[in-house]
């Protein structure tokens, strides 16, 4: 276990250690002591390496991680997991806005709640969050499953392109293309696996799946008031 | 009494100033349609510009350098104040953002030929890296967009330079639209959407909102790029004195000030006339932001929109920009609006030199679209032949003129080698009216 007190030795240098790992390295296990709210803390990581964060962060926490598996013990700050390419990033906590923004891949675990805008132009990436979301979650969202073991707030979905959204709770309201849909036994299998990975006990028969209606895929002058 | 009729002298017929040909036009189109206008392209309206200012030349109390004899150097180094590896051009004159996806894949080939030929950089677009045009280019600047399409840690560290889009002159405050005839299977893979759909670029950053964000933002950038190369800063220009400012307090090694000329693969034709300031606007006041900061050449100023010849290059880099920007004008260089297609332009509705419909993929050029059979009609290694060749002449008549002025480097114009040829253009410019030593805003008059 390699230990890095983050207030005494610095952000750059443990990214800089983090991000000198490869796939034959011996330092497999990570801690970070004293993130005390530090933006960009392990970021740009690319190795199947494990890193727990001992405490809460700021801003852009495992930002366009690849391969590493990430545990936050605290909540954490506005875009975790940005652009997350793969591997798995684990929050104790809650997050803040933008939680998974425009990842392509991976998957973002958020075992208390995530604010607004949770999955905005996600391109990929599989998230769950175990309690609620904010409003405007899943904005302009292109692929992936966001699973949302309580409730969403606003807008859920707006202008949604081919991801897939899964709430067990209440949807204060979709946003403009996003409808309910069936749940097909392929969707049960998808969440069943997202569940087990990501610890829930929630059964995938208590979920309600939503997607896009596609109508406003191609401009059309009759959809101005969706625009 | 007919014949008395007839000796009586007619009102002539007035057209309207206001309710114009061109404006009917457009209101009959609108009310047939139901649809704003689309099209790529910058201002077209007329605005102070280059045009309106003048080098003084050498005089008594100044002596010129010879020329072909006289060295005038060219160089520039962007990305002076935090990247470990500044980007080293042999010109200051550099190939602005744009998509593969609006472009054809020979046509950002080319653009990289051409950029790398005469010794500059070119950059990316929306939709991300491709790796012919990371092949292709010396120095290649990756553009990092509100859509984060493509985007993606391997082809970040790649990247010479890092450019936040916050937005360009075209249409500050809006975001963009890729119509379905573009996206092409690989368009369509690139950015992780379906074939055929309208794709819809945001208009702003999905995790990020204002200057104290943005700080934060360019910190994860540098760390995941080992504060390796310059993180630019690009934005429309609307308000040039404090985005200036507010980037060069976020961080940004360069700014860069892209005027309403600027052009856009597409967007609302009132929005390309109506929103942001002429670019000959927004100099100054960015180099005086610069200026109070105390960071004028330490952050450097890329000045775009409407750079057409070595005058503009000249005339920019005098008003204080370290370097420019060009998109519209390389995409003539390598064939766009060539004469040569006016036959197939009359057949789309449009004439040579007025062919803005970019977005609907039918460039007879072959150059916005991704039609192979159109696309395939740009040679990549000749056109970037041709844009190298404009470069290259861009930058020798920067030269002459510098060297008129007595300068042995571009950089050392100054705003005291111009005068203005209208009011305008002396406000704007803060140089005085011809013939004055004087101009609006000025003590004295």
């Amino acid at each position: 276990m390699q230990t890095y007190d983050l207030e005494a030795d610095g952000l750059r240098g443990l990214n800089s250690s983090l991000q000198a790992q490869n796939a034959e390295t011996n330092q497999t296990r990570w801690e970070i002591v004293n993130p005390k709210g530090s933006h960009a803390i392990a970021v740009g990581l690319d190795a199947p390496i494990e890193v727990t964060v001992k405490g809460s962060t700021g801003y852009y926490c495992a930002g366009m991680n690849q391969q590493a598996t990430i545990k936050v013990e605290g909540s954490v700050g506005p875009g975790v997991a940005e652009n997350m390419m793969s591997g798995q990033v684990v929050v104790d906590g809650d997050a803040s806005q933008y939680a998974g923004a425009t990842g392509h891949g991976g998957l973002l675990v958020i075992k208390g709640n995530a604010s607004s805008r949770c999955g905005i132009s996600m391109k990929g990436i599989d998230i769950v969050v175990h309690g609620n979301i904010g409003h405007m979650s899943a904005f302009m969202a292109q692929d992936g499953n966001l699973v949302v073991c309580g409730d969403a707030g606003d807008a859920l979905g707006d202008s949604l392109y081919e991801a897939r959204l899964f709430v067990r709770g209440s949807v204060k309201s979709l946003g403009a293309d996003c409808i309910e849909k069936d749940m097909r036994p392929e969707h049960l299998d998808i969440l069943r696996d997202l569940l087990a990975r990501a610890g829930s006990d929630a059964k995938p028969e208590e979920f309600k799946r939503y997607g896009s209606a596609r109508q406003l895929y191609n401009f059309d002058v009759d959809n101005a008031a969706a625009y | 009494m007919k014949d008395m009729d007839d000796q009586i002298p007619r009102t002539l017929p007035i057209q309207s100033a206001t309710f114009s040909n061109p404006i009917n036009a457009e209101i009959r189109r609108a009310a047939a349609t139901g649809i704003y206008d689309i099209r790529g392209g910058g201002a077209k309206r007329k605005v102070p510009h280059f045009d309106d200012l003048l080098f003084l030349g050498a005089s008594v109390s100044r002596y010129p350098l010879e020329g072909y004899r006289e060295r005038c150097d060219t160089s520039v180094t962007l990305g002076t104040r935090f990247a470990k590896k500044p980007i080293e051009l042999d010109i200051p004159i550099t190939i602005a953002g744009m998509s593969f996806g609006a472009l054809s894949g020979p046509a950002k080939e080319a653009l990289g030929r051409g950029a790398s030929a005469a010794g500059t950089s070119t950059t990316t677009g929306d939709g991300g890296m491709t790796p012919e045009e990371r092949g292709h280019s010396t120095k290649l600047v990756y553009q990092y967009l509100p859509s984060r399409y493509g985007m993606n840690p391997n082809d970040l560290r790649k990247a010479d330079a890092i450019e936040i889009v916050v937005g360009q002159g075209a249409k500050p405050g809006g975001g963009g639209m890729l119509l379905g005839q573009k996206i092409s299977d690989r368009v369509a893979e690139m950015r992780t959407l379906p074939k055929g759909i309208d794709q819809r670029s945001a208009c702003r950053h999905p995790d990020w909102t204002g200057p104290d964000d943005l700080e934060i933002k360019i910190l994860e950038l540098r760390e995941i790029t080992d504060w390796q190369v310059p993180i630019y800063v690009k934005v429309g220009a609307t308000r040039p004195y404090y985005d200036t400012a507010l980037a060069v307090k976020a961080g940004a090694d360069v700014v860069v000030m892209d005027g309403m000329q600027g052009g856009t693969a597409a967007t609302q034709d009132v929005f390309i006339e109506h929103v942001g300031l002429p670019t000959l606007s927004c100099i100054r006041p960015a180099v005086q932001a610069l200026q109070d900061l105390g960071v004028h050449r330490e952050v450097q100023l890329v000045i775009s929109g409407g750079i057409r010849t070595g005058a503009d290059v000249a005339k920019a880099l005098a008003l204080g920009a370290d370097a420019v920007a060009i998109g519209t004008a390389a995409l003539v260089a390598l064939g766009d609006n060539d004469p040569k297609w006016e036959s197939e332009y009359q057949k789309l509705g449009t004439t040579t030199g007025a062919y803005d419909d970019w977005h609907e993929g039918q460039d007879p050029a072959g150059i916005t679209t991704q039609d192979p059979d159109l696309a395939a009609r740009l040679d990549p290694v000749d056109a970037g032949r041709r844009l190298r060749n404009y470069l290259k002449v861009m930058t020798l008549e920067a030269q002459t003129i510098a060297r008129a002025c007595g300068h042995n480097h571009l950089h050392n114009l100054e705003p005291e080698d111009l005068c203005a040829l209208t009011m305008e253009a002396a406000a704007m410019a803060r140089v005085p009216l011809a013939g004055t030593s004087w101009y609006p805003g000025k003590e004295g008059f």
